[in-house]
């Protein structure tokens, strides 16, 4: 090799390194936040985590203590509405898309499920005030659980038809094989043997609705006493985070990191679990 | 049962039956009640799906028709957002949103391109996995959490050392004019390049890793280097990282509680970083429930149906893009 070609080499090597260097920094940089905000608000928020925490209702403005039990079974009630309505629909919708999905009718759906996760959930918030709020003249819980079942359904519907086509179609052939009509089959086969992978989908649909704030602002509104009527404004973690975080009181902020760790403590965990489920479902197959 | 007809078929003359599946019904082996009713309820609720997004767009539609009578299209071509008057000009909330998001792509985009390119291309399979699930639990934080992070860490952090040293350093340029509150556009830009980060990272990755290896190899064959390799792969997933980068844009378009904590809140248009700003997501969250008037309601109605109408047009852009790419290399 000539002199200026090994120089050429050189050069091509030291940039091959640099960007190894770049983007190896690049990955240092994006993975930061995450350790910052979930040690700050581990550092913050376990300091808040105490047994009054969860079992008493909020103190009057300026008194310290208190706790968010109101906002706990708030958000428990606002999720399970929003499962009652969503589920149902979306593990319908990924059956059909999943077992009778390969008709232009089923793409279109594909799509605007896709479409559909991609809205803001603000916007959402305003569908559901348009639908539910005005009709009944007040704010209500209902309200609320219809905003996070429009948020559910398409995670729903995307994850149930993808476990769905992961059960081997030796399956259904073998169900059909014996006589078993198609309904059936899918009924009592397929779905028993995706199910784990649907449930950690619900899992997974579930967490993120429990982490929504936006549309329960002007659908649920929040509630500082304990309500659980469906037709009344409700409290919720989230809205909770959000007014504490906005307060003068120092010990309403500790208060909101505290629901704050809580809040991404469960979604990380649910996450791990569905990375898990659906990583060693993958690889099965 | 197999529908048989009982007839006497085949040629003329033969004394016994031959069974002989009905033509009337068709050559359909199986006719079942029960597969009928259960393939179309599954349509219907498939079809329920479809209608939502009609449906919302309807809704919207026609709740904001006061205010799109009154104002037509100037509603998003003025400025004064005045409740009290009844006044309602959307332009300084359509500039904060997309200014905030389009400052965030260009912080974020840098960064998840060399992100997907270490986790695709350059990452040996033992790091590639954990960092791959760190960089998709970034896009799990709730935004309220970023939001409460982004108050008490992010513009604490920017009064006290970034923004001074901005302005000192850069004082002559337009964008970083102003008193250093803070909370601001430029608060709010950094926030959703975090939030849009891994979002574009983890679909240019996926894009990245659906190329077929036979192209890496062509080029490693010919002697070049691992990133002259990846750039010409880059290249092939031009269109499938631009696919990402507009649903990082959709999402950032339409973030809420993480910007309405962070931006400031003030409906104005300036060129500095430093000065408050309003997003379209954010005058929804903070004023809607508090809306007196039906033109007010209507009003915040008609921004929410502008957002919806850029984040779904975003939104099938992008899946269109990023479906052809991936579609394109799926062999079997």
């Amino acid at each position: 090799m000539t002199t200026n070609e090994k120089l050429y080499l050189f050069w091509r090597k030291t940039k091959n390194n640099a960007m190894l260097l770049f983007s190896l920094a690049c990955l240092l940089i994006a993975v930061t936040p995450l350790v910052l905000i979930f040690s700050y608000t581990l550092i913050q928020g376990f300091s808040a985590l105490n047994i009054d925490f969860f079992i008493q209702m909020p103190k009057p403005v300026g008194e310290t203590g208190g706790g968010m039990a109101n906002a706990l079974v708030g958000t428990g009630i606002l999720i399970g509405l929003g499962a009652l309505f969503g589920l149902p629909v979306g593990i319908m919708a990924g059956i059909y898309l999943a077992e009778y999905g390969d008709n232009p009718l089923a793409a279109t759906v594909r799509f605007l499920a896709d479409v559909l996760s991609g809205i803001p959930s603000i916007v959402v918030g305003v569908v559901a005030y348009i639908i539910v709020v005005l009709p009944m003249k007040h704010f209500s819980a209902l309200a609320g659980g219809v905003a996070l079942a429009i948020l559910m359904i398409p995670t729903v519907t995307r994850t149930t038809e993808e476990m769905i086509r992961l059960v081997p179609q030796s399956y259904r052939e073998a169900g059909l094989a014996i006589g078993i009509p198609r309904w059936k089959t899918t009924l009592r086969i397929i779905l028993p043997t995706a199910l784990k992978g649907i449930t950690t989908g619900i899992l997974l649909a579930i967490a993120r609705a429990a982490g929504e704030t936006a549309p329960l602002l002007f659908t649920a509104l929040g509630n500082r006493f304990w309500s659980t009527a469906i037709d009344q404004p409700i409290g919720s973690l989230t809205v909770f985070i959000y007014d504490y975080s906005k307060a003068p009181f120092e010990d309403w902020i500790r208060q909101a990191w505290g629901a704050a760790f809580m809040l991404i403590t469960l979604i990380f965990l649910l996450s791990v679990i569905f990375r898990i489920v659906t990583r060693s479902r993958y690889e099965e197959h | 049962m197999i529908p048989i007809d009982v007839s006497t078929a085949g040629g003329g003359g033969s004394a016994h039956p031959v069974a002989v599946p009905s033509l009337r019904r068709g050559t359909k082996t199986r006719w079942n009640v029960g597969d009928f009713v259960f393939k179309h309820l599954t349509m219907l609720f498939a079809f329920g799906v479809l209608s939502l997004v009609f449906l919302m767009g309807y809704e919207m539609y026609a709740g904001s028709a006061l205010t799109i009578s009154k104002f037509g299209w100037n509603f998003l071509a003025t400025s004064t957002w005045d409740p009290v008057r009844d006044e309602f000009g959307a332009l300084p909330l359509i500039f904060g949103t997309l200014l905030s998001s389009f400052l965030a792509l260009l912080i974020a985009l840098p960064l998840s391109l060399g992100v997907a390119i270490f986790l695709s291309e350059l990452a040996p399979r033992w790091l590639e996995r954990p960092f791959s699930f760190l960089v998709e639990l970034l896009a799990a934080i709730p935004s309220i959490v970023y939001g409460l992070w982004g108050i008490f860490v992010l513009v604490p952090w920017l009064r006290q050392s970034i923004q001074p040293w901005l302005a000192s350093h850069f004082s002559s340029l337009p964008f970083f004019k102003g008193p250093a509150y803070g909370f601001g556009m430029l608060a709010a830009a950094l926030i959703l390049a975090v939030m849009v980060l891994p979002i574009i990272a983890s679909i240019s990755r996926d894009v990245l890793q659906a190329i077929p290896n036979i192209q890496r190899e062509a080029a490693l064959g010919l002697g070049a280097t691992r990133w002259e390799s990846t750039k010409i792969i880059l290249s092939t997933a031009k269109s499938g990282i631009l696919g990402a980068t507009l649903l990082g844009l959709g999402r950032a378009v339409g973030e809420t509680m993480a910007v309405t904590m962070v931006i400031g809140n003030r409906s104005e248009i300036s060129a500095s970083l430093f000065s408050p700003a309003y997003s379209m997501a954010s005058v929804i969250a903070n004023e809607f429930a508090e809306a007196t008037s039906k033109m007010y309601t209507s009003a915040l109605i008609e921004v929410a149906f502008v957002l919806f109408v850029l984040t779904i047009v975003l939104n099938a852009l992008a899946r269109l893009i990023v479906w052809s790419v991936t579609r394109r290399f799926k062999t079997t």
